[in-house]
């Protein structure tokens, strides 16, 4: 989607300009999660974000873990709401199920 | 992601090339599709991804290979650089689209009454012909000239533009498809046009008649319930 593209433009700029970036991309959904596969999300070390993997359920976890890949190189696919009972822990209040892919902008 | 795919992705995306980054998890081994060499069933499932318009991930033999398609923008051809056109320009383009206006009366296709979008001033049918609408091209039309509507639907309609819709009243349109009918084009190829143009919101100001088509046209290319119901009733 044009929307998932327009974040890695804006990544790739950030990138560009020195920043330290990574992007999460939500690879799987099930049940009513808010946004498809392919919906990504940029962060930067500088506290820089653009774009979305849910309706800000998890945003936050995800710059967290960003902040690790960014750090030391190494991807990470995170699961979020495993159970209806667990995605209001995690913030899906939805109780949709979803999966995000975190990597560097080398 | 490597600098150097991050590149090649990039010059895809500028050429407007369809392409899908394949991404194995959890891993993260990564590759840019369609490429030699590339296991048959892997390439098959990139080019469905495409096809659809889809990212998702899926399974090759044992491996979960996470598929993101990027396809070019879809196109959004507006004939008549007209009022409406200034409202459903700049929200096309907010969705994402490609847009072209076209509109050969130059006092109306203005840089200053269309700024940052293409603009060609050709005849109607001539710019559609070189525009070449695709399965992801829409062409709306509205000027509700005939002289200029006309020439362009005679084209759009003879191509796999998947949304046509054309601007004026149930009698207006009514005249226009007798004119088309005369034109040779059967009663299947006309029911493609949407016309009136844009979902029936009671739309009465320009950008609410601009925010009406789009609603169609979204409609239209996530094959929403709101059609399925429409050609069961017609």
């Amino acid at each position: 989607m044009s929307d998932s593209q327009d974040i890695l433009s804006l990544a790739t700029a950030w990138r560009s300009a020195g920043e330290q970036v990574a992007i999460a991309t939500v690879t799987e959904t099930w049940g009513s999660s808010p946004r498809p596969a392919g919906s990504q999300l940029a962060v930067t070390v500088s506290g820089k974000m653009a774009g979305s993997v849910s309706g800000g359920c998890i945003e936050g976890a995800v710059a967290e873990a960003a902040m690790k890949t960014i750090a030391n190189g190494v991807p990470q696919l995170l699961d979020f709401g495993i159970t209806d009972e667990r995605a209001w822990e995690v913030g899906l209040a939805c109780g949709g199920k979803l999966k995000v892919f975190v990597e560097k902008l080398a | 992601m490597t600098p150097e795919l991050l590149a090649e992705l990039t010059a895809a995306r500028a050429a407007k090339r369809p392409v899908v980054m394949a991404t194995r998890l959890p891993g993260g081994e990564q590759m840019l599709l369609p490429a030699e060499g590339v296991d048959a069933e892997l390439a098959a499932a990139a080019q469905r991804a495409l096809d659809r318009d889809e990212s998702g991930t899926v399974k090759i033999g044992n491996a979960d290979w996470f598929l993101h398609a990027y396809n070019p923008p879809m196109r959004l051809i507006v004939v008549g650089a007209v009022h409406i056109s200034q409202a459903l320009v700049p929200m096309a383009a907010q969705m994402g689209l490609s847009v072209v206006v076209v509109d050969p009366r130059r006092s109306f296709a203005t840089e200053e009454r269309f700024p940052n979008v293409t603009i060609m001033t050709d005849w109607t049918d001539e710019a559609i012909e070189a525009l070449a609408p695709d399965v992801r091209t829409a062409v709306v039309t509205l000027t509700h000239d005939p002289k200029l509507d006309d020439p362009a639907l005679d084209i759009a309609l003879k191509s796999p533009a998947f949304y046509i819709g054309s601007l004026g009243s149930r009698r207006t349109h009514a005249r226009r498809l007798d004119r088309l009918r005369e034109m040779g084009h059967s009663e299947e190829t006309l029911a493609r046009i949407k016309g009136p143009v844009g979902l029936d919101i009671g739309a009465v100001t320009a950008p609410e008649i601009a925010l009406s088509i789009l609603a169609e046209f979204v409609a239209a290319r996530r094959n929403a319930k709101l059609f399925a119901r429409e050609a069961k009733a017609g």
